[in-house]
């Protein structure tokens, strides 16, 4: 972008850098934190949640846009297809297994 | 490992294939050496970046892997044509299922239709390029090398044999030991990348590069449909990558996503890849129902009927195949809520589709109908496809399917639509954009041979396994005993497969035929076509468009035609065009090297592989190739050639 005079990619250096602590705190608190099942799983998915953030605005040129409709259209579609996957994986494979 | 661990040995089949891949090798590179054409292969094709030629290369190679998933078809028909033959093996007769299956969905349909894409949609929207040519080439590099990756399987190291669905446990480690099924993930793996970018890239091209005037409500029905299937390719891939990583990650590195012991979910499996995998059926069914309409509409001569119903009805589709995906597996058990839900919304599908149905009829109710071989195709892919629409209602009832499920009658099913569907849109656009990308028609005679003996083949192949299934015949089976009572109907199975088989050949020999002796296409415009392709110059040049058209309505080519005055007076602008690059080959190169490391799980090389990919990324980053300018002149000398 020529609005940066900078040539360097801090932005993604930065994001890749804390993409790869966020993945390996996890795998920490996975194989050797010890924790309860639960607060794993409570762990593990702020982690994503927050890595996933990171990444939109790090790699994704999430703030670029020079107009927000097809990013609004983006999120609206990843959302659904979000949503679609982890609940309904959830609800299938849940119900009616014993 | 031994030697005879690592090439394929014991059969007979195997040494045949063995002995013609070196022939065949030996011959090319004979034929290139003798007519000096190296250089002209390096320097025009293989570094490409131009979309007409990048489509064409898809088309050929998806071509190639027909005639491979074709023979494997013909050795399970003759396998299978008589109870108790011994043609096949129990194991070899799995691994060909499993290669066919793998081959026909993801190395033959989807590249036929991609290949067809990248030739036409730019051409339609009066685009010079897609919007990353470069991109395009690493697209096509790494689903070719994915692809040689797949098929070298069945000579070195031996092929998956857990079908194309590849259910664990059965895939897994323990039952399917071995280089095979690691084959299946990584060719699957690196190929996947090529479909991605594909994505990513038409939907830019289509969204951002369409000629002025041509706002989306008057694209072309083929840019539509690829535009819906490019959302869903990007919406739909990832989860194929995910769901392979995991199995690789178990088979290779000894984690558990997916293994029965030490809490894994087998059933994860099966979810993941029906989500990824129902879209996929549509994602190779969207682009034919696109190639029917211009077909349709072009030798009816009449506008498409009902633009916004076709529209909206691929729109609802392409919804609702995200939430349908539980209908191929309503027998794993879970509870009635769950299946009646997505019986349902598998059944709504229906209704869009129906509606398109209609709209095609619509379309041709009186038209002044104009019979080609291309239009033979797209005719008779109505009423088959909608045997095939039928017959997956039927599938679609949960409690009836718990009978239907994994038996012949499903391979009917399935068969209707994509070869119905599918491989008859191949082929119906084949001919229809042919002259546009070798300047001569093919041959209206042989076409229509080829026709009839595919298509009714095709019938007598398919329709019977209907009622085979009824009987209780399961799908995957390598033999079975004369008291089962299935071998008259697959007596005429195989005699409609002999049928689809001369049918395919005739269409090859059409190619050589035409190119023989057809008579040379030099209007541009051979079928009074009516959308902005035609418009172009036969060869196409390799900017397209001297001055990009500007677009005033639906089917924007036969406006112009009807109204030359609108013709505006030519003047030349220099234009900008991207250079050609060998790093798209050599970093697709890389990937197979590391694949086919990660598949004998030796590291070093997986390694080796790997850095090579990383130094090409390395090497593009710091590439500021800013293509170069066609300048005024030469554009004027090109286009006076054509005069
Ligand atoms: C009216 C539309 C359709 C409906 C209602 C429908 C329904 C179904 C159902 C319920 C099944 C699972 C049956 C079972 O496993 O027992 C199935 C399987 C399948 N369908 Fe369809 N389908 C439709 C259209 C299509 C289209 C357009 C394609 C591809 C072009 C397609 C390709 C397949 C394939 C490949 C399978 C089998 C996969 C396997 O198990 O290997 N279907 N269909
Ligand atoms: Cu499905």
């Amino acid at each position: 972008m020529a609005k940066k005079c900078s040539h360097f990619p801090w932005q993604h250096l930065i994001g890749f850098l804390l993409s790869i602590v966020l993945t390996l705190v996890a795998l920490w608190a996975g194989l050797y934190s010890g924790f309860s099942m639960t607060i794993i799983i409570v762990i593990i998915v702020t982690l994503a949640s927050v890595q996933a953030i990171i990444q939109l605005f790090m790699f994704m040129h999430m703030t670029e846009s020079s107009n927000g409709k097809h990013q609004t259209h983006v999120m609206i579609h990843s959302a659904f297809i979000a949503v679609i996957l982890v609940a309904g994986t959830i609800w299938v494979l849940s119900y009616g297994f014993h | 490992m031994k030697w005879d661990e690592f090439f394929v040995t014991g059969d007979p089949f195997i040494y045949a294939a063995d002995a013609s891949i070196v022939f065949t090798s030996i011959g090319i590179v004979f034929v290139l050496t003798y007519y000096k054409k190296w250089k002209w292969l390096w320097s025009e094709w293989l570094t490409t970046v131009d979309h007409k030629k990048i489509g064409i290369m898809y088309i050929i190679a998806a071509v190639l892997m027909l005639f491979r998933g074709g023979v494997d078809a013909l050795l399970m028909r003759a396998q299978i044509t008589a109870p108790g033959s011994e043609i096949l093996k129990s194991q070899h007769y799995n691994e060909i299922f499993t290669t066919h299956g793998t081959i026909m969905i993801i190395f033959m349909a989807m590249p036929f239709l991609i290949g067809l894409i990248n030739f036409a949609v730019p051409l339609q929207i009066g685009a010079r390029d897609v919007a990353y040519p470069y991109l395009n080439a690493v697209s096509f590099w790494t689903f070719f090398f994915g692809a040689m990756l797949f098929n070298i399987s069945f000579v070195i190291g031996g092929s998956p044999s857990a079908g194309w669905t590849s259910y664990v446990p059965l895939a897994g480690e323990e039952l399917s030991p071995g280089p095979g099924q690691n084959y299946y993930l990584l060719g699957l793996q690196i190929a996947g990348i090529g479909t991605l970018l594909t994505g990513i890239n038409f939907l830019v091209t289509i969204l951002k590069m369409r000629a002025p005037g041509m706002s989306i409500i008057r694209m072309p029905m083929f840019t539509w449909s690829t535009l819906i299937t490019m959302i869903l390719i990007i919406f739909a891939f990832p989860v194929l990558t995910v769901a392979l990583a995991l199995m690789t990650f178990d088979r290779l590195f000894g984690s558990h996503f997916l293994t029965l012991a030490d809490g894994g979910l087998p059933m994860l499996w099966l979810n993941l890849f029906w989500i990824w995998g129902h879209p996929e059926v549509y994602i190779v069914i969207l682009p034919a129902f696109g190639i029917f309409s211009e077909i349709i509409s072009t030798f009816a001569r009449k506008t498409l009927f009902g633009y916004k119903a076709m529209v909206w009805s691929m729109v609802s589709i392409a919804g609702l195949s995200f939430i349908v995906w539980v209908h191929h597996f309503f027998t794993m058990g879970a509870n009635a809520v769950v299946n009646s839900f997505f019986s349902i919304t598998t059944m709504a599908i229906a209704i869009p589709t129906g509606v398109k149905i209609f709209n095609w009829l619509f379309t041709l109710y009186k038209g002044r109908i104009k019979i080609t071989s291309a239009m033979l195709w797209s005719l008779a892919f109505i009423p088959n496809f909608t045997i095939g629409g039928v017959t997956g209602v039927m599938l679609a009832m949960a409690a009836a399917d718990y009978q239907y499920h994994n038996t012949y009658f499903l391979v009917s099913h399935f068969h209707y639509v994509l070869i119905s569907g599918t491989v008859f849109a191949c082929f119906a656009g084949l001919y229809f954009w042919y002259p546009k990308m070798f300047g001569h028609r093919l041959n209206e005679r042989i076409g229509k041979w080829s026709f009839w003996l595919f298509m009714i083949g095709f019938n007598v192949c398919f329709f019977p396994m209907y009622f085979l299934g009824l009987d209780g015949m399961p799908r995957r089976i390598y033999t079975y005993e004369w008291a089962d009572g299935w071998f008259d109907l697959n007596v005429v199975a195989t005699i409609g497969a002999i049928g689809m088989a001369i049918g395919f050949v005739l269409l090859i020999y059409n190619i050589y035929w035409s190119f023989r002796y057809a008579e040379r296409e030099t209007t541009g415009d051979p079928w009074d076509g009516r959308t902005l392709e035609w418009s172009t110059h036969t060869p196409v040049p390799f900017y397209n468009f001297a001055i990009i058209p500007e677009v005033s309505g639906l089917d924007a080519y036969s406006r112009m035609k009807r109204d030359p005055a609108q013709e505006k007076k030519k003047e030349y602008k220099p234009i900008h065009m991207p250079n050609y690059s060998g790093k798209p080959i050599f970093m697709s190169v890389a990937f197979f090297i590391s694949g086919f490391g990660l598949v004998f799980e030796w590291w070093w090389m997986a390694i080796l592989g790997l850095i090579g990919v990383l130094a090409m990324l390395l090497l593009r980053s710091f590439d500021y190739d800013d293509g170069y300018y066609v300048p005024v002149d030469e554009v004027e000398r090109i286009e006076k050639s054509y005069e």
